[in-house]
């Protein structure tokens, strides 16, 4: 590859792995999100 | 209208009288600006010209400026008076501009000394300069004002105000720069004269947000 | 009808095709730069992106001053949410300018580069827009402060970019010729679908991100009330 390829190679990558670093972060609140909604459930069905 | 500008006035004038009685912020600004020229002669190597040491100038004033204004409101709060200022029955932004008037007297004695000074070790100060510093001096205090009262009300204090104002105060530094080293001033003037208006007027519509609950 | 009920998912699928519109576009349609070469290939990414950052600033300061002046619902976490993409779309900026700068001019930051000082500085102040907002508590406080502060953002970009202007006829950098916007029209083509590829990833991320939070907002009223 020359280094003008490995260069604008460079800039996309760095494009997509900012986007995907994003969505691999919303990823992992909304799982976040799905423990603490078992958790109330089940704090609920405990109440009765 | 003259009951705003008499609370104004009153309330700048308070803040010039309790600065007269502590005077605690004018000579900590006082001698900070004379001690950053001296690292300033330190921190030019020999052959920089005379423009380099202009630019530094600024910068002292900026850092100046931020001194005495992170003290701008902590009296304040630490007397909780802002509450009492705040269901005063005036027009909130009175208390940004009594403030920034203030502020603007304080950093201008600062000046008076440290401009002398500056021309004593550097270089001498033209007019264009002077004109640059004072059309700096509202923009700062006005922004720097503005922002201390909102750096007063996070839980780091004084310690976001510098971190808040810098960026603010890029333009401030280009203008006065360019004021002094180039060889028309006038549209640098110009500009920190834009700059003012447009952010004093943020400043003035937008206050009561910043104090209000 | 659908399309409303599936806001988000319908946005995600349109920057999905207009993103794979655009890189199929560089890369096999758009014809190579004959004076820079490769490496101009980066323009269709790195000013749509920059461009798309501004939109997401003014969108932030726009929602900043319907919670200020309209006590809009909402409108706080709508603004934060659009900054906070600005940031990232200005850091994406940065990067790739700085790439472009170095496969072009050989070096890694250009001060000749109005557009990269500009979003440096507008970077700067953003991030002291987190600063700031992670320093208060929620409430009516924090979000008064965080609109107001977006608004001072958006009267500072024309200003500072002015200031970059003006700096420009003391600072002497060392020039580097750039390619204006000159472009063939394959270009100009390929260009405007990437520019939208962008704004279009900016609303579905945009739609993604306020939809987690709105939910984690309720999900901690729901807890509140149950405890």
């Amino acid at each position: 590859m020359t280094s003008g390829e490995k260069y604008v190679a460079a800039a996309y990558l760095v494009v997509f792995l900012t986007l995907l670093v994003y969505v691999v972060i919303i990823a992992s609140k909304l799982q976040r999100l799905e423990a603490a909604l078992t958790d109330l459930v089940e704090r609920v069905r405990a109440r009765g | 209208m003259s009951g705003y500008l008499s609370d104004v006035a009153a309330l700048a004038r308070k803040d010039l009288l309790l600065e007269l009685r502590g005077r605690d912020t004018l000579p900590a600004m006082l001698l900070f600006v004379a001690s950053a020229l001296v690292i300033f002669h330190f921190a030019l190597p020999s052959g920089t010209g005379e423009l380099a040491g202009l630019g530094l100038l600024w910068v002292a004033i900026v850092f100046t400026a931020l001194l005495g204004l992170s003290r701008a409101f902590v009296a304040e709060r630490e007397q909780g008076v802002l509450d009492g200022l705040v269901l005063a029955p005036s027009d909130r932004s009175a208390i940004w501009l009594g403030k920034a008037i203030a502020a603007f007297a304080f950093l201008a004695l600062a000046e008076v000394v440290a401009l002398p000074l500056f021309a004593l070790f550097f270089s001498s100060v033209d007019g264009a300069t002077v004109a640059g510093v004072v059309l700096a001096d509202v923009g700062i205090c006005a922004v720097g004002v503005f922002l201390a009262a909102m750096s007063i009300a996070t839980r780091a204090r004084e310690l976001l105000l510098p971190v808040l104002f810098l960026p603010l105060a890029i333009p401030l530094i280009v203008g006065g720069v360019g004021a002094s080293v180039t060889e028309n001033p006038g549209r640098y003037l110009g500009f920190l004269a834009l700059y003012d208006l447009l952010f004093a007027t943020i400043c003035w519509a937008s206050f009561e947000y910043v104090v209000a609950e | 009808m659908w399309l409303r009920n599936n806001a988000l998912a319908a946005s995600a699928a349109l920057a999905a095709v207009l993103l794979a519109s655009a890189i199929a576009l560089i890369a096999f349609y758009v014809p190579v730069d004959a004076d820079q070469g490769l490496s101009q290939k980066i323009f269709y990414f790195h000013v749509p992106i920059a461009l798309t950052a501004y939109a997401c600033f003014g969108w932030g300061a726009w929602k900043a001053l319907r919670h200020l002046w309209k006590r809009q619902e909402g409108a706080d976490l709508e603004s934060y949410v659009a900054i906070h993409l600005g940031v990232i779309f200005g850091a994406m900026t940065l990067l790739t300018g700085s790439i472009w700068a170095r496969a072009s001019w050989g070096v890694w930051w250009a001060w000749s580069s109005k557009q990269l000082v500009l979003f440096l500085v507008l970077f700067l102040f953003y991030c002291a827009y987190f600063m700031l907002r992670f320093s208060v508590e929620p409430g009516p406080r924090r979000a008064n402060l965080s609109a107001v502060y977006a608004l001072f953002g958006v009267v500072l970009i024309p200003i500072s970019f002015l200031a970059i202007r003006l700096a420009e006829d003391f600072i002497h950098p060392t020039v580097f010729t750039s390619n204006g916007p000159q472009m063939s029209g394959s270009m100009f083509f390929t260009f405007c679908v990437s520019w939208a590829a962008m704004l279009a990833t900016f609303g579905a991320l945009y739609r993604l991100e306020l939809a987690g939070k709105r939910i984690d907002a309720r999900m901690r009223e729901l807890r509140e009330l149950l405890a």
